[in-house]
Parts: structure tokens; sequence; C-alpha cells
């Protein structure tokens, strides 16, 4: 039996699982067992035996009983070993058709459980076969969301659309609406007109009575511009292109003037903005961290701006020198832009810098220049004090009135005494000039007179002169020459006399003389001559020209100037040597 | 400021002779001239029927009356005033008249613009351009008087002919690269023609004097293109005002934009840092200014009609090109000034009623404007003022004019008109009023 079913089982194994033979195999363990327990029994040996056979009958009648057979085994002989065969023979009976009876159920409760176990196996494959297929579903449910989603927003999108074709239809019909009502507006008026022709039209068919168009004027007028008209030919033809001509070209020329003066200013502009900002970085190379680059880049622009200077004087038009000046620019504005930058950077540095270190130097130099500062202050304090002091002790002196006076007076009296002196400079300076003054008016007098006398003598003389000339005046020469010899006599010292004055005081003064010598009316006298020439001051004026040199000096040094001339005023006639001495004097 | 007495003016006709001297106004059929200091009344012309249009010869001698219905001018001399001269168009009508720069022919657009016909007041002689074109702006005379451009249609292709104003010779004729040809402007300096399309295309052409194309400039396609252009008085620039609401600059160098405007109806700060005006007259301080976010009140316009009352449709710049004066109609109560200098918005003059016409004075950088009640208003950077036409029976300024001078202003009413006199710093200097 237990050959069968594992026959059995081995013909299932396509669809049986681990637990149908799992399943099966407890009540191959009961066959195996039932075989075991069938095979043991002859080898092991008896149950009964010779000696317990009642005993044995004993249990065997209690087993049967409680099999529920009646049947009651005897044994033949009290002693033997012999057994009633009826009974026994009923029993192994009864007991092989239990058994016979228990195989079949067995036989039937496993082909049940077999039958169960397969259908289980069945099952669970349809278990696993249906949640594959449920989560196929799912992942195929998911999916199709996704797709419903996609379409949803598809959908939307193209709502949209639809919705800007709609806007744009109504628009575009919008458009062509105004569009038709302007050509229907346009069409009906086009057509009034015409109707109003074929009226007209038909009016003046009608009538065939023309108007004939005329003007009626009282007299032509001119031109406004007062010129005769021309006939019209082809040079006036020709001429009126050229002027058309020459009137486009003035405009354009016009226009171009301004933009090429618009051009050069905004060239100028841009030069300079290039060299301020070249200026602007050029100073900082030194103290910027790429000095090398900025050097490099610093002589290149040099050259650069040599070059555009030189080429600006030659071809401002030129497209290489304009793109040439633009990148040029943008070069310099790329680095200003970076400079600054960096000088930001620096700021902002320092900044932190300072914040955070509180720089002493400064600070000490504040201090020191601050203790000055009130020493200052104080030493001044002192001195006011002191002065205050010395003042107060000035105003509340204990002395009384009169003491005080003379004390007061005391510190002024010096001065007192000098003013007092010089007041009386000041008047006796007064009344010399007042003297002077006076003097010079009746010299100028004088002068009138005796220019007046000198112009009859002179004319004199050179009537005298003149006559000597000719041949005729042998009388008068003879008198002239000795005139000429005096001349030539006195003439030396009166030379070194006017040197003398001369290197006192080189002055033109209008000359005024008292007669000193006498004249002779026929020919002047040579002091005369050279007094009128002004080769020297008059001896008499030297009087008056003391008086003018106090005149002309106004300053209180020239005190002893004036104190010695007056002592010249006192003396009526000076001799040469003593005008001499005067003139040393001085 | 000081104003005259009222005056009776029809149709709106009354203009100051070029040299400054005269006033010339149109009452009914009746011409007055008036001299400008004394206001005195120095002739009196009776044309022949209601005169619809009035102009002055540019040496301000003579005086041109159209009578558009009849198809008459008359002309009259300010020095002899027997002389007089009657041009009868005949059957073939008139539709507008103008002078010829140096004072001495007219042109003639007759009816259904079948042709312009120049007459000669020297010669009497006649000549005529064919094919001209109706539209917003047909003919336009270059500053100094000497070229004159004309919009030509031939063929369903639009044209452009420059006459030399000396004896109308044609010298240059050439197509033009538009749908339809709305308008043509000399800039300043008369060397180079705007010529800009039909606000159905966005397309504005730059033509130099002898006919070549310098640049053609167009901003966007399809929307409603250009209202309005403007040289500004330097040549420098050139304004174009659009229906999308902003204006947009072009420079004179490279025909580029440079700059654009725009007119949003609520302002911030950060959009522009000028001064706001407020003008509400109820108010005791009728000038108020307000500091930006400001709304201003949109009127939006029917979408079925043509010409639609949005976009720029007035560009003013100042005398010294500085300024430039901007109104767009769907925000009709507001004046915005933009400083040329800068770029960008100076100020924005809001009024309690839609503004019916401004003009810049020719001397000073001064705006006047009015809004159709008894009230002037006047702008200039320094600030601003309002004041009360002093008129018994309410006189409601609907247009205004600058004295060549700068001096005074002539306000036009419904029939009647005004002088106002500036003071003599009114706004100019640093003055209060």
């Amino acid at each position: 039996m237990g050959e069968r079913w594992t026959t059995e089982t081995s013909m299932e194994n396509n669809e049986i699982s681990r637990m149908s033979h799992v399943m099966m195999s407890p009540s191959r363990q009961s066959n195996l067992e039932l075989a075991y327990s069938l095979s043991t029994y002859s080898v092991i040996g008896a149950f009964c035996t010779e000696d317990n056979v009642p005993q044995c009958l004993l249990h065997i009648n209690q087993e049967l009983a409680s099999l529920g057979l009646p049947v009651c085994i005897e044994a033949s002989s009290p002693e033997g070993a012999n057994l009633n065969a009826v009974p026994v023979l009923n029993a192994v009976y009864e007991l092989l058709q239990i058994h016979r009876r228990d195989m079949c159920t067995l036989e039937e409760m496993e082909k049940e459980q077999m039958k169960k176990s397969s259908s289980l196996d069945l099952i669970q494959m349809t278990n696993s076969r249906l949640k594959d297929q449920l989560e196929l579903s799912i992942r195929e449910k998911s999916g199709l969301y996704e797709t419903e989603r996609q379409l949803q927003l598809k959908l939307k999108t193209l709502q949209r659309c639809l919705k800007g074709e709609k806007d744009e239809v109504q628009k575009l019909q919008s458009i062509i609406a105004s569009r038709a009502s302007q050509y229907s507006h346009d069409a009906k008026r086009k057509e009034r007109e015409a109707a109003k022709l074929k009226e007209r039209l038909s009016q003046l068919l009608i009538d065939r009575k023309d108007k004939k168009l005329a003007i009626d004027v009282l007299n032509n007028l001119g031109r406004s511009d007062g010129k005769r008209s021309q006939w019209r030919t082809t040079k006036a033809t020709a001429s009126h292109e050229g002027e058309m001509y020459k009137f486009l070209l003035c405009d354009y020329e016009e226009s171009q003037k301004s933009l090429v003066l618009e051009n050069a200013e905004l060239k100028k502009v841009l030069q300079q903005m290039k060299k301020e900002m070249m200026h602007i970085l050029s100073p900082c190379q030194p103290s910027s961290r790429g000095a090398t680059a900025d050097e490099e880049l610093a002589e290149s622009d040099e050259d650069e701006k040599t070059r555009d200077s030189s080429r600006d004087t030659l071809d401002q038009s030129c497209e290489h020198a304009r793109e040439q000046l633009t990148n040029s620019i943008r070069l310099q504005w790329r680095k200003l832009r970076n400079h600054v930058e960096k000088l930001d950077n620096q700021a902002s540095q320092v900044l932190h810098q300072m914040e955070s270190n509180k720089d002493m130097i400064p600070f000490e130099t504040h201090q020191d220049e601050m203790e000055r500062m009130r020493h200052e202050v104080q030493q001044c304090k002192e001195f006011i004090h002191a002065q205050q002091q010395l003042l107060q002790q000035q105003l509340s002196t204990s002395f009384d009135d009169e003491t005080a006076a003379l004390l007061y007076d005391c510190y002024t009296l010096e001065e007192k005494e000098r003013l007092k002196e010089e007041w009386r400079l000041f008047e006796e300076q007064k009344r010399n000039f007042e003297k002077e003054r006076r003097n010079f008016t009746e010299a100028a007098i004088r002068l009138g007179r005796e220019k007046q006398a000198f112009e009859e003598d002179r004319a004199a003389w050179f009537k005298n002169h003149f006559l000597n000339m000719t041949p005729f005046t042998n009388r008068r020469r003879c008198s002239s020459s000795d005139g000429q010899s005096s001349l030539s006599i006195i003439s030396e010292p009166e030379i070194r006399m006017s040197v003398k004055a001369h290197k006192a005081k080189a002055s033109t003064y209008t000359t005024f003389s008292t007669p000193k010598s006498s004249r002779s009316t026929a020919a002047p006298s040579t002091t005369d001559l050279y007094r009128t020439l002004r080769l020297i001051p008059d001896c008499s004026s030297s009087m008056h020209s003391n008086q003018v040199w106090q005149e002309s000096s106004t300053n209180g040094d020239e005190d002893i100037r004036i104190k010695s001339k007056s002592r010249g005023l006192h003396c009526s006639d000076l001799d040469i040597f003593a005008l001499g001495e005067d003139d040393s004097l001085t | 400021m000081n104003f005259s007495e009222l005056f009776k003016q029809s149709n709106q006709l009354c203009k100051v002779s070029p040299d400054g001297k005269y006033l010339a106004t149109c009452v009914q059929y009746r011409l007055v001239v008036r001299d400008v200091s004394t206001l005195q009344i120095l002739h009196l012309y009776t044309c022949l029927d209601q005169v619809s249009h009035m102009e002055w010869s540019s040496d301000s001698l003579f005086i041109l009356c159209a009578m558009y219905k009849r198809g008459l001018i008359q002309v009259w001399s300010l020095e002899q005033p027997d002389w007089h001269c009657k041009i009868d168009e005949g059957s073939i009508g008139l539709v507008s008249s103008r002078w010829s720069p140096d004072g001495r022919h007219i042109l003639n657009t007759t009816e259904f613009h079948l042709r312009v016909t120049v007459w000669s007041l020297c010669t009497k002689a006649v000549s005529y351009m064919k094919y001209p074109k109706a539209c917003q702006k047909g003919i336009d005379f270059s500053k100094d008087g000497g070229y004159m451009a004309l919009a030509e249609r031939r063929d369903c292709k639009d044209y452009v002919s420059i006459f030399v104003c000396e004896d109308w010779h044609l010298l240059r004729n050439f197509e033009t690269e538009t749908q339809d040809l709305s308008g043509l402007e000399w800039s300043p300096n008369g060397c180079v023609l705007a010529v800009w399309d039909s606000c159905l295309e966005y397309k504005v052409l730059l033509y130099s004097l002898d006919g070549r194309l310098l640049s053609t400039y167009s901003a966007y396609e399809w929307s409603l293109g250009v209202k309005c252009v403007s040289w500004s008085p330097s040549s420098q620039f050139l304004a174009i005002g659009s229906y999308d609401e902003k204006v947009r600059i072009l420079n004179h160098i490279t025909w580029g934009k440079i700059a654009q405007f725009e007119h949003p109806a609520s302002i911030d700060n950060t959009k522009a840092e000028g001064n706001f005006v407020l003008s509400v007259p109820e108010l005791p301080h009728p000038d108020e200014i307000c500091a930006p976010p400001i709304q201003i009140p949109v009127v939006k316009p029917d979408p079925d009609r043509a010409n639609p009352k949005i976009g720029v449709s007035v560009l003013a710049f100042s005398s010294d090109s500085r300024y430039l004066a901007s109104r767009n109609d769907n925000m009709a109560t507001a004046v915005w000034v933009w400083d040329m200098q800068k770029m960008s918005l100076e100020a924005v003059l809001e009024q309690t009623a839609a503004v019916r016409c401004f003009q810049w004075d020719p001397r000073h950088p001064r705006l006047a404007l009015c809004t159709g009640n008894s009230k002037l208003y006047l702008w200039s950077p320094r600030g601003c003022v309002s004041v009360q036409v002093p008129a018994e029976g309410g006189f409601q300024v609907q247009s205004l004019s600058w004295h060549c001078s700068g001096d005074f202003l002539i306000l036009l009413g419904k029939d009647q008109l005004c002088l106002c006199y500036m003071d003599e710093h009114a706004l100019v200097q640093d003055a209060t009023l």
C-alpha cells in the first residue's frame, strides 16, 4: 500500500505543491508504522506465550469487549493452550471484518484527503494567479489614471487655444465689420456722387444753356514780386529742375553739417571720457595688486592714445578709427569698473579693519594736539588774568585824585611834549609855506613879465644875429663879439656851476630871475641866455628853489633840511659857491 | 486779460491778415475789414451771395470771398477799394477755392473734383490740372511757397504731381504706393512730402522733393489706420495719430519710429510724471492739479458706424517743437500734452465737456483751448488758467485762433466773435494770474 501511494504521489508531480507532499507524509508515516509493527510482530515474538495464555485470553476478551464484539474466547481446557476454535474464529472473523472496514474507511479517507489536498492546491494556484492578475490590473489602472490626467491637461490647453482662436476670430470679425462698414460708407458716398453727376449731366443736357466760365477783372494786377512774367521755355524748365536740386542739396548739406557737428561733439565727449578714465586708472597702478598687468595695459593705452590722437586729425570718419574708439572706450570702462569694484572691496575691508582695530596712532597725535592746545589756553588765560590785575590796579588805586591825575599825566607828558614840538614845527612850516607861496606868486608874475621882456630881447637878438650875418653890420659884430667873448669867459664857471646844480637837483624849474646884472637892451646877457635856455637855475632863484624844495618836501624827516634852509632864507643874496655849499648840504 | 466787445460774424469766417494788421470778418454777404489795434472798420465790401469761404492773400493786399452755391469768387483789394474781380466758374460748379502762395493766382476745385482751375489775376490766363483726387487733403503748398503738391487719381491708381508755383510748370509726376491716398503734407523745410493712405490701411510714405521714395512706414495691418498726420515746425519729427489711440513719432534722419505715445484710460505713476489738470468750473479754484492715478472718462464708439469716434484725430506741435498736443476721440474731454525733449507725457488737461478746439500760440509755448462753454482755457508749462469771457447773453466759445504775434486770441461763437488780449506776462513768464 505504501508503494501504491508513493506512485500515486509521483503521478501528480506537476501540480503538487510542497504542502501536499508534506500533507502526504503523515499518512505514509502511519502506513510505515503499521508495516513496521507487522514486521516486528513476527520478529520480536509473541505477545502470548505458553505461560501467559489465560492472561492473554483475558486481555483479548477485554479488548474484544471494548471493540464491541460479544464474542468470548474461552479456553478448551483449563490448562492447555488450546482454545475454542469457534469463538476464536468468530472473533478473528469479526476482527478481520473490522479491519476490512477500517481499511476501507481509511482508503476512503485517504482518497478524500487527496481530493481535498488537490483541491487545495488548485485553490492556491488560482489564488496566486488571481493575485498576479490583481497586481497587473492595479498597475494598469494607475497607468490609465496617468493617461487620463495628461489627456485632461491637453484638453485644457486645447480649450484655451480654442478660446484664443475664438477671440481672434471675433477681433477679425470686428475688423472685417468695421472695414465693411467703411467700404459700404465709401461706396454709398461714391454712389451718391455718381447720382449727382448723372443728375447734373442730365440737367446740362437738358439745359444746353451753358454759362461760360469767365473772369471779370477791373485791371490786371502786377506780379507780387514786381518782376515781369517770363515765357515758359525749356531753359526755364531746366532751371526749375536745377533750382529744385539745389534746394534739396542745400537741405541735405545742412543736415549733414549738423550731423557732422553732432558726431564730432560726441566723439570729443567719448575721447574726453576715455582720457579721464585712463587718468583715473593710471595713478592707482603702484598701489593696486595687479600692478604689472595694469602697467602693461597703461602702456598700451598710451600707445593707443597717441595713435588715436594722430589718427583723429587725419580721418575722423574712418570706420576703423570709429570702431577703435568705441572698443577702447569699452575696454577702459571695463577696467574702470573692475577698479572701482576692487576699491569698493578694499574700502569695505579697511572699514572692517578700522572698526576692529581702533587705530592708536592718530588717537595719540590727537591727544598731543589737545594737550598743546590746553596748554596754550592756560597761558592765554594767565596772561589775561595778569593784564586784568594790572588794569584793576590801575583803576582801583588808593591815591587821591590829584596824584592820580598827576600819575596819569606823567605817562603822557612825554607824548604831550613831543606833540607840542611837532605842532610848533608844523605851524612854522605852515608859515614858511605861506611865505613861499606868496613869493612864488610874485615870482610867477615877474616871470611873466620877464618872459615878455625876454621875448622882445630874443626877437631883438635874432634880428641882430640876422643882421650880423649880413655884410652890412660891422659895428654890430664888434659889440656882439665882445658879448661872445664875455660869453666864453664866463661860460666855464657857469657851466661848472650848472653842472653842480644839475648834480644837486636836475629839476626843471620854471625859471624866474631877478635881474642881478644890468642887462643891455642891445644884446641879451649870457647869463640871461643861459637862464632862459635853462642851463642854470637862477642864483636868486636858488632861494626860491630852496623854498620850492621846502614846498616839495612834506615829510617830517626833512625838518633838518628845513632848518638849514631857513638859515639860507635869511641871507638875501647867495654867492654862487655858497649855493654850491647848500647844494652839497642837500 | 482784456476782452473786446462782441462783433457779428457768420459761418465762423474771421481771419487775421498774414501781416497781422487787419481783421476780416464775414457777416452774411458782407465783408468787414477792421484794423486790429483799434478795431475800427476800415473797409466794407458787399458780395453777391452769402460767403462760404474767405481767405487773405499772402501779401495781405487782397481778400478772396468764395460763394460755392453760386460758383462765384470775388476778390477785393485793400489798397484800392474800387478794384474788383469776379470769377464765375459757370455750370461746372465750385467746391473749394484758395490762393496760391504768391497771392496772384486762385485755384478753384470744381464740383465732383473734375479739375482744378488756376486763374491768374496778372494775365487773366487760365490753366487746368486734371484728375485731382477728392480726399481729406489733396492739395498742399510748401511753406516757402515754391512748390505745390497735388494728389491725382487716374485709372484707379494714385499719383502725385509737383508743380513749381512760379509758372505752374509740372516738375514731377509719380505714382504712389497707396491703395487710396487720403492726404499729403509738405515738411516745413520743403524737402519731404508725407503721403498717407486712407484709414483702411496704415501706410505713410515719404517722398523727396524730386519724387524719390525715401521711406515707408506701416505700424500694423488690417485694423483701421492713420487718422491724422502732423509735422513738427523744425521738420525733425513726423507725428502720426491713428485709430488705435496711439501717436507714433518718426524722426527725420532714419524715418524710423522713435517714440510711441499711448492714451490709456487710466494713468498711473509709472507711466508719466507730469501734472494733471482737472478743470471744474463750479469749484472756486477751477484748475486743480491732481496726482496720478487718474481715470479719464471714455466714450465707446458705435462699432457699426463708419469713421468711428476713436483714435487720435488732432495733433498740434508748439512753435518751438517742444510740445505736442493730442486729442483722442473717445476721450474727447481730455487734451494730452507731450514733451518732445523727454518723449514723455507732460500734462493731461481734462475738461468738463468735449474739447472743441485747441491751438498753440505762434510765439510762446502756450496752448489755448475751448469746450463750447463761455470759458477760455490756457495752459503753459508754468501753469494754467481759465478765464470767463465777459459777455451778456452768454457767449459760447466754439473755436479760437491766435494772432500771429501771440498777443491776442480771436474767439468765435455761433454768430459772434470776440477778441481776448493777453496780459504781457500771462503764463509766459513767472507770474500768477
